[in-house]
């Protein structure tokens, strides 16, 4: 295990390349406002298209009349859930998976039903966004109010109001697989159910148990750019969209989907993107705007507000999670159980399974039961939003084994470390645990200065706790390598670059072919321009677009020994690739250096160009962690974070700034969803605090400096040993700071978001019992 | 958002006039921070936008002994913080311009939009009140004066007629021994709406031992800012002890009347204004004495 620090101390990394920090290429773009983002986009002849959304939580659509809306000066049309070919031709099947196009179509546009305050209902397309907004006041929809369910308690009480009247429930032993239809109507959509062992037998086994209830809120992902695309229809029937997602491959299968024609005639542009967070794998506008520019023959841009951001995108789930371990009085473990409920919003898909799967499964357990339910009920549908589904069961999880670390008056990490799962060992899903530096994060965070450091004043505490997120099969990338005659490379590919991919990816290519990361240039390019490539998430991309383009680095290096045997008249297997050059192994005299052979290729038979795609992906798990010190003010339980230090095991950090860029945002993600966030509902069903001012999320005045700790355990799934690095910090926040709190105020915090009024409620509630 | 139209007097007569021409069709602007967004968000529907910036007088900001410290309404934050005078006599009105928004916001928000905005919550309205603010009004029956307290009637009300427009701001000179401060509660630590607030002013006497007069104003738990008179008239006379501080403080919550919002409940604002009046007053008491 090496350290950032035993790195810096070293003269020489491991590698040439891997580990240094090179200018990003997209950087002077980025911050001299050149670049490109979706909603800079603007073709001749663009008009606006604005969203109708729903005023209520849930109702039926019992009719919408758009004639006085298609009469008014300036706009050009209209278009409703009748203009979706997939809600016409194809009924709605909930066995389908989770990104099921016909589901998801409804979501783009309400057919029968409004399921939540901000869902969409009908678009206009104007010469002017303003027209089109005010065209929308034009607009006649007869609702048929109905009930709100607006969390998991009223969806899952007896006899509840029904979101979906062809809903049942599905049961599963596995996340991959779709499972059985029980039959049982409902708004709970599936019960997922792991299992090691026989829990009753574990904690008859414990000395002590712990069994408490946490709940958490829906959060927003909150990245800066609103949604933004523009679409043009071509009289030839080809679309060309412009947008701003994580994915263009899954844009142009959704809206193929969506609108009944073959992906051939779609190509996607991917703009820069203002961050997604997981959220924007999900597209909401692009089918719209695709159907406004076939009605009225000329591009069409959206742009969603950030209160359509807040009400009609895909947040995170609010959850209820009950969690029991049984103890030794050594601390071993011997069972554990988690009864998991995550909302999903208006229609199936929480990120629950990702919980389920990760939540237990960085400690040993030989007995373990995780029962976890997805339910929808009237807010808007859940997006994957980074380590989905993990930061709310790792809270809970987290500050279980911190309470029953002071129950057995132990060192918290100590406890850990006591039962953390080795290589082999089985996670809860039951598939052993590859080579992950569990152990070796946990030892890091004891071992840190600052787990031990003087807390220097009075209502200050420390809080500390881990965060695993088990991360499965990759979905795949491209890459194309282009050797040009001047000896640099540009190189390829399909991956929206979110977090420094585009450096990262070109670093591993520039250690393949021994060139500065300066002389690869990246590339993002169209969906046309590309092999098929998964989007931008699972903290994959620098793993798997990097090992697509490292395969297509090693095929054009075997192409160019071929132009050098040609040129001294050898075979390929006489030419050897060392340090960067070309070598005779008949006459080492004979070497031609990478700039060298480059500028021959044209002379020896054309340039060299070489593709590669990899779907042997699967960057695996990882641990990250967070010790926090916080400062209670008794006075107005607000709470001041005074130090924070990230930890997360990377393998090998390809950049080591952007490795850190992904620890500091993670966390901070992770404060917020902590201390502030939350969608406030009114009684009704709607969102009270959509927009930045009120749905608080950290500002840098209330963030200390977040220092990190990359630890390199090397991952033996990829050819430099890297990991994920995007997903993994925002876990650990939210138990470390509820862990912090709680023993800051000598009271244990149980809800999300710790709010200045829940912490004076708590001191209170301590002051009440004496304690 | 419909289009309507954007005019920009240079007097004080025109802007009148054109206020009045649009009734309450008609809406002020100086910085914008809050208008625009309103208007963007759908808030009230115009036909005009009266631009106050290009009048000389709501741009002055002047300060004598005598009449002390005048700010046009559509002087921007920055102007009032980054002044000496001002920072030198009036240190709780630079608490209060450098609480608005951040930085950008504060170089084009203004106290006079602040205060006709008239949010509960407003973030300089309590300081205003704690100072001895008056509000100078210009309307088509001409000029006419108000203190500060009285100027707001309800959430985004207040007694200005159609027509009228805020011309500025008038501050006494402060006394001899006399100190004030401005304080909010709010989660984040900028870019925030208060979940209550509170300005204290003081008037020592001689000695620095005694509280000879005091102001106290709190906001965000009532439809308007609201003076606490019963606390501050409390203080008149006593020592300016802890002991005194913490009546003072227990009574301000008496004018407390606040809701239970997503911002924060009844309970911990009413808590928050006894919490906050306290700790103005020692901030207060502490510049009274030259600390």
């Amino acid at each position: 295990m090496a350290t950032t620090a035993d790195r810096d101390a070293a003269a020489q990394g491991k590698f040439r390349v891997l580990g240094t920090r090179p200018v990003r290429h997209d950087g002077i773009e980025k911050v001299t406002g050149a670049a490109r983002y979706g909603a800079d986009m603007l073709l001749p002849g663009t008009l606006h298209g604005k969203v109708l959304r729903s005023p209520y939580a849930h109702a039926r659509i019992r009719s919408i009349d758009t004639s006085k809306a298609e009469a008014m000066p300036g706009v050009r049309a209209v278009a409703t859930s009748a203009d979706f070919p997939i809600i016409q031709n194809r009924e709605v099947n909930f066995a389908q998976s989770l990104q099921n196009p016909r589901l998801m179509a409804e979501n783009d546009l309400a057919d029968k039903k409004v399921l939540y305050k901000g869902h969409a209902v009908a678009a206009v397309v104007a010469t002017s966004p303003h027209e089109a907004e005010e065209a929308l006041n034009l607009i006649e929809v007869d609702y048929e109010v109905l009930p709100t369910v607006l969390g998991w308690r009223e969806a899952m009480k007896e006899n509840p109001v029904l979101l979906h009247d062809t809903l049942t429930e599905r049961m599963t032993v596995s996340r991959a697989d779709p499972g059985e239809d029980t039959g049982k109507p409902g708004n709970v959509a599936s019960h997922l159910q792991l299992k090691l062992g026989d829990v009753e037998q574990g904690f008859s086994e414990a000395d002590v148990i712990i069994e408490r209830e946490y709940n958490t809120q829906t959060v927003h992902q909150g990245y800066i750019e609103p949604f933004a695309c523009t679409a043009q229809w071509m009289p030839e029937g080809r679309l060309t969209i412009w947008t701003s997602t994580q994915g263009i491959f899954g844009v142009r299968g959704n809206v193929a989907a969506i609108l009944d024609i073959p992906e051939s005639m779609i190509k996607v542009v991917p703009m820069e993107i203002g961050g997604g967070f997981g959220g924007k794998g999900t597209g909401y506008l692009e089918p719209v705007a695709a159907v406004l520019s076939r009605k009225t023959g000329q591009p069409v841009k959206m742009v969603m507000s950030r209160k359509e951001v807040f009400e009609g995108t895909g947040p995170s789930s609010g959850s209820f999670i009950r969690c029991k371990i049984g103890a030794k009085n050594d601390g071993t473990f011997t069972a554990a159980q988690l009864y998991m409920v995550y909302e999903a919003g208006a229609y199936p898909g929480s990120p629950m399974a990702g919980g389920a799967t990760s939540g237990l499964s960085a400690y040993k357990l030989e007995h373990a039961l995780v029962d976890g339910y997805d339910v929808v009920c009237n807010k808007p549908k859940t997006a994957a939003y980074r380590a989905p589904g993990h930061p709310q069961v790792c809270f809970a999880v987290e500050s279980c084994i911190d309470e029953l670390a002071q129950m057995l008056d132990m060192d918290p990490m100590d406890l850990r470390i006591k039962n953390v799962a080795q290589e082999g060992d089985r996670a809860t899903t039951g598939v052993p645990h590859a080579h992950v530096g569990l152990r070796e994060v946990m030892e890091a965070i004891k071992a840190h200065p600052h787990y031990n450091a003087p807390l220097g004043g009075p209502n200050r505490a420390r809080g500390v706790a881990t965060g695993y997120r088990l991360n499965g099969g990759g979905s795949g990338s491209s890459a194309t390598i282009n050797v040009l005659a001047n000896g640099t490379v540009n190189v390829t590919t399909g991956s929206m670059d979110l977090s420094g991919t585009r450096v990262a990816v070109a670093m591993q290519v520039a250690e393949v072919l021994g060139l500065s990361a300066e002389d690869v240039t990246p590339q993002v390019v169209d969906t046309d321009s590309v092999g098929w490539t998964g989007g931008s998430g699972g903290s994959r991309i620098t793993f798997d677009t990097g090992r697509a383009a490292i395969a297509a680095a090693q095929l054009a290096i075997d192409q160019m020994r071929d132009r050098a045997a040609l040129l001294w008249e050898l075979e390929q297997d006489d030419v050897e690739f060392v340090d960067g050059n070309f070598v005779s192994k008949k006459n080492p005299e004979d070497r031609f250096t990478f700039r060298e052979l480059a500028g021959r290729l044209m002379a020896t038979g054309g340039p060299v160009t070489c593709s590669a795609m990899d779907t042997q992906g699967g960057v695996g798990g990882a641990l990250a962690g967070n010790i926090f010190d916080v400062e209670v003010d008794p006075e107005t339980g607000k709470v001041d974070i005074i130090r924070a230090t990230a930890f997360l095991d990377i393998g090998q950090a390809a950049h080591p700034s952007y490795v850190e860029g992904q620890m500091q945002g993670g966390t901070l993600q992770g404060i917020g969803w902590a201390l502030n966030e939350e969608y406030f509902f009114s009684e009704d069903g709607v969102m009270a605090n959509s927009s930045l001012l009120d749905y608080r999320m950290p500002t840098t005045l209330d963030l200390p400096m977040i220092d990190c700790e990359i630890i390199e355990y090397a991952n033996p799934r990829h050819p430099y040993g890297l990991r994920g690095a995007g997903e993994h910090p925002i876990i650990a926040p939210l138990p470390a700071l509820g862990n912090a709190v709680s023993r800051a105020i000598n009271q244990r915090v149980y809800t999300l978001p710790i709010t200045p009024g829940s912490v004076l409620e708590s001191i209170n509630e301590r002051d009440a019992n004496g304690s | 958002m419909r289009d309507f139209e954007y005019v920009a007097p240079t007097t004080i007569d025109e802007a009148v006039r054109l206020m009045a021409e649009s009734g309450n069709r008609a809406k002020a602007l100086a910085g914008g921070t809050d208008v625009i967004v309103q208007l963007r968000g759908g808030r009230f529907d115009i036909d005009r936008l009266v631009d106050m910036k290009k009048i000389p007088e709501l741009n002055e900001m002047s300060y004598s002994e005598a009449d002390g410290l005048t700010v046009g309404a559509a002087v921007p934050c920055h102007r009032i913080y980054e002044d000496a005078t001002v920072q030198e006599q009036y240190p709780g009105l630079v608490d209060a311009a450098f609480l608005i928004g951040g930085i950008q916001i504060q170089g084009r928000a203004t106290l006079g939009g602040n205060l006709c905005n008239s949010s509960p919550s407003g973030d300089t309205i309590p300081a205003l009140m704690a100072l001895g603010g008056t509000c100078d009004i210009a309307g088509p029956n001409g000029r006419r004066s108000l203190p500060v307290e009285d100027f707001c009637t309800g959430p985004g009300r207040n007694v200005l007629q159609d027509g009228e427009i805020l011309v500025g701001l008038n501050f006494p000179s402060p006394k001899a021994n006399s100190g004030a401060a401005f304080l909010r509660f709010i989660p984040r630590n900028e870019m925030d709406i208060a979940i209550a607030n509170a300005a204290a002013s003081v008037v020592l006497d001689d000695s620095k031992e005694n509280i000879v007069s005091a102001r106290i104003a709190v906001g965000a738990v009532a439809p308007t800012p609201m003076m606490a008179t019963a606390a501050a008239d409390g203080l008149a006379g006593k020592a300016a002890s802890e002991e005194s501080i913490e009546a003072a403080g227990e009574a301000a919550k008496a004018v407390a009347s606040p809701i239970n919002d997503m911002r924060g409940t009844v309970t911990q604002r009413v808590h928050l204004v006894g919490v906050l009046t306290k700790r103005a007053l020692r901030t207060a008491i502490s510049r009274a004495k030259g600390e």
